[in-house]
């Protein structure tokens, strides 16, 4: 059969092809092919499904890291260039308040990490929402002690702008710290919130056995999520909270 | 009857508005980014309308000020930075891979949304006041002086910014974890290469600008101070946050029209491109060496000394990748069997005009001769012979060689051709004479100007006009084709690679079943074995 396009592009031949199965490369209409009943069609196999996913949530978690990084960039140049401001301004919040927050984000990723393995070892739906319930509890434990810290820092005049009020030294920089402060641990807090929406979702294809020990991806890259927001308080309750213990006044 | 592909397997606007198809995502994302572009170019047409005469007589300096600001915005963030990976990227990478799609098909059809949405914040920022802070959104002006709506289109560039990071998510996850049976790496198109060091710049790169950009409009809304220099802020450090992600940003524009130029090289010499690993590496120098070299953009406003020779220094280094490149494709040249098709002109301007673009790069990169050209038309010139010159020049080379592809049709080649002779011509005569007014001393960004640069921008407002033309015409020859155009082949170019095998336009799923690869693309065969093919 003479090659259709030749008369237009004379002198270009068909090269082989790059493929062994040729059936491959014909013209179709759709196909349906068996498979597993949560294995979307684009994908072989439910490995190579499970590995993409996996995949995907841990580079979300780099552009997370990127975008809190932004924020600890400044932080850092800013503690750099008024170490004692930040110490003083340090020394006006909670450590109290600081430190149960971070132990409740600690026990939540327990209680994270056993919903997973409630998951992958089949176990009964109640078992599994009861260990979603149980973080997204802690959660919400967490943000509620920060909304007490929120207030009681609107009440003194601790929020940046022009009600800030500072008796100390250095009302600069500590403006500068609680512009941060709110900024990083409101940033913190939304992801938080937008935990508490994911691990809702979760929590009701669970009660509807979706998950069992051959499906539950959703519950692990949920998880990682999860342990990425806690690891990020982590790292605020020291450098927002403790620097300020050795400042005297 | 017809067999399926993905253009009739479906009809109705709700067929398109939901769908899932990386093929019809990347359709949906070349028709808002062409009305973009139309909306950029109308603020660049009104910017060189005024600087016809030395008079700042057409616009006042205020909405002047807001013109070359909204152009740059458009153009860079709802443009140039999703031209490619969005439209060629996202049509192509599934089928070169051989994946019947994205890892993430509905997470690519968010990016579409999202994109859109950042897109309505800018336009209802440009058409309730606009804004005049620059693309660059410099603090202290955009947090404490401007005028405007620098929240919405703030809020804008940061909507936007995550369309960017999920489709660089996407291509990642599929380039990792979707490549068909005995698709190497080592075998796939460079094309790919280059868009997989793209997400690499947008998944790191992108999230940065997201939260300075956010800080701003937090620091105008609510009054935190994060750059307030009255509190002891650093202004300098917004400029050292904004161009950590933009100037990796330019990478994000030129590597993929890199990508797509080593494409095109490839198939109209009929040659393999010379050095096939050198090029593929350094796609990823340039991704890594881009993300150090920030520092060259505040060489004047007071950084050190000593960071300023350090940036210099990484500067020059990232040139390297991008002459091997440019080395490579003309070894791949040299002794091919070249054709003149409208593809290959392009890549022939692209090869012209991005080494024009690069060279002066390294001129800028030198510390003693910026702050002679700091903010001066030679800027503007380097820059646009990087975005326009190469980037666009990319974009409109990929359109024509994967267009067969992606509408079934033959466009008019001699209009083709026509027209990226006039875009190359319009092109040099807009910017060239830039160098030469910024050389002497004409700055940017100001409506009037000494009357001895008339002449130069006389003709490069003449040449902006031939460029425009230049551009209209494709978009009335693709329009055409697809009502009047003849139907197209598998293989119109007669190149080789996974893309070109299967039908055009593609079935919905691409393949039937993974392809089970046992070449890389562009292994031409030599003619005396193709006559035996035949």
């Amino acid at each position: 059969m003479p090659d259709p396009h030749a008369e237009h592009f004379p002198g270009r031949i068909h090269q082989p092809p790059l493929v062994a199965n040729l059936e491959a490369i014909q013209p179709h209409d759709q196909i349906e092919l068996p498979h597993h009943p949560k294995l979307q069609h684009h994908f072989d196999d439910m490995a190579q499904q499970i590995e993409a996913s996996t995949l995907g949530m841990w580079v979300f978690l780099v552009t997370e890291i990127m975008f809190f990084g932004g924020l600890f960039a400044a932080y850092l140049v800013y503690r750099h260039a008024n170490p004692e401001g930040f110490a003083e301004a340090s020394h006006h919040l909670n450590v109290t308040w600081g430190a149960v927050n971070t132990i409740v984000l600690i026990v939540s990723s327990l209680t994270m990490a056993l919903a997973v393995r409630s998951a992958q070892i089949s176990a009964p739906p109640k078992t599994q929402v009861a260990w979603i319930g149980a973080t997204m509890l802690l959660g919400a434990t967490f943000l509620g002690v920060k909304a007490i810290e929120y207030a009681d820092k609107f009440a003194h005049h601790l929020v940046p702008g022009p009600n800030f009020r500072w008796e100390g030294k250095h009302p600069a920089p500590a403006e500068i710290f609680y512009s941060l402060y709110f900024c990083m641990t409101g940033l913190h807090a939304l992801h938080m919130i937008i935990g508490l929406g994911i691990m809702t979702v979760i929590g009701i294809m669970a009660l509807r056995r979706t998950f069992d020990a051959d499906y539950y991806t959703p519950v692990e890259i949920a998880g990682l999520y999860w342990h990425f927001v806690d690891i990020v308080w982590i790292f605020l309750f020291p450098l927002l909270y403790l620097i300020g213990g050795h400042f005297t006044e | 009857m017809e067999t399926l592909n993905y253009l009739n397997n479906g009809h109705g606007l709700k067929s398109w508005l939901l769908t899932k198809d990386h093929k019809r995502i990347a359709v949906l994302y070349l028709v808002s980014i062409t009305l973009f572009f139309v909306i950029g170019g109308f603020f660049a047409m009104l910017v060189r309308l005024e600087l016809l005469t030395p008079a700042g007589d057409l616009l006042t300096s205020e909405t002047y000020n807001k013109m070359f600001t909204m152009h740059g915005v458009v153009m860079v963030f709802f443009f140039l930075i999703p031209s490619i990976p969005a439209t060629l990227g996202n049509f192509l990478i599934p089928i070169m891979v051989g994946a019947k799609d994205l890892a993430f098909p509905r997470i690519n059809l968010l990016s579409w949304y999202i994109y859109v949405l950042g897109g309505i914040f800018t336009l209802v920022a440009a058409l309730s006041g606009g804004v005049d802070t620059g693309w660059t959104f410099y603090t202290p002006y955009s947090t404490a002086a401007a005028n405007g709506h620098v929240i919405t289109a703030a809020l804008g560039v940061f909507i936007t910014g995550f369309s960017s990071i999920l489709t660089g998510l996407n291509f990642i996850v599929t380039i990792h974890r979707m490549r068909a049976p005995g698709l190497t790496w080592f075998r796939l198109p460079l094309f790919v290469w280059s868009h997989y060091a793209t997400s690499l710049i947008m998944v790191l790169g992108t999230p940065v600008i997201a939260i300075t950009v956010l800080l701003v409009a937090a620091e105008r809304a609510l009054h935190l101070g994060i750059f307030d220099p009255s509190l002891g802020g650093d202004p300098v450090l917004f400029q050292h946050l904004f161009w950590f992600y933009s100037h990796p940003a330019v990478y994000i524009m030129i590597l993929p029209a890199m990508g797509v130029i080593s494409e095109i090289v490839q198939a109209f010499a009929r040659k393999n491109i010379f050095g096939y690993s050198f090029v593929a590496f350094s796609s990823l120098a340039i991704a890594i060496i881009g993300f150090l070299v920030w520092g060259h953009h505040i060489f004047v406003a007071g950084q050190s000394v000593y960071a300023g020779m350090v940036f210099s220094f990484l500067s020059f280094v990232v040139a390297i990748p991008s002459a091997i490149k440019v080395f490579n494709w003309t070894a791949t040249i040299y002794k091919g069997s070249v054709s003149f098709d409208s593809p290959m002109l392009y890549a022939f301007g692209f090869i012209g005009l991005f080494t024009i673009g690069g060279l002066t790069g390294l001129f800028l990169a030198a510390m003693g001769l910026d702050i002679h050209v700091h903010d001066t038309y030679f800027v503007v010139a380097h820059f646009h012979y990087i975005m326009v010159g190469g980037a666009i020049m990319g974009y409109l080379g990929g359109l024509h060689y994967w267009w067969p592809k992606i509408s079934g049709r033959i466009y008019s080649e001699p209009w083709a051709k026509f027209s990226a002779l006039l875009v190359f011509t319009g092109f040099n005569l807009t910017f060239f004479p830039q160098f030469i007014a910024g050389y002497l001393g004409m700055p940017r960004r100001y409506h009037a100007y000494p009357p001895e640069f008339q002449v130069l921008n006389v003709a490069s407002t003449l040449g902006a006009s031939i460029l425009a033309v230049g551009y209209v015409i494709p978009l009335i020859y693709f329009t055409y084709s697809l009502v009047a155009g003849e139907k197209s082949v598998n293989d119109p170019w007669g190149a080789r690679g996974l893309e070109w095998e299967i039908p055009s336009p593609p079935p919905t799923e691409n393949f039937t079943v993974s392809p089970v690869v046992t070449e890389g693309t562009h292994q031409y065969v030599h003619p005396s074995q193709e006559v035996g093919l035949a």
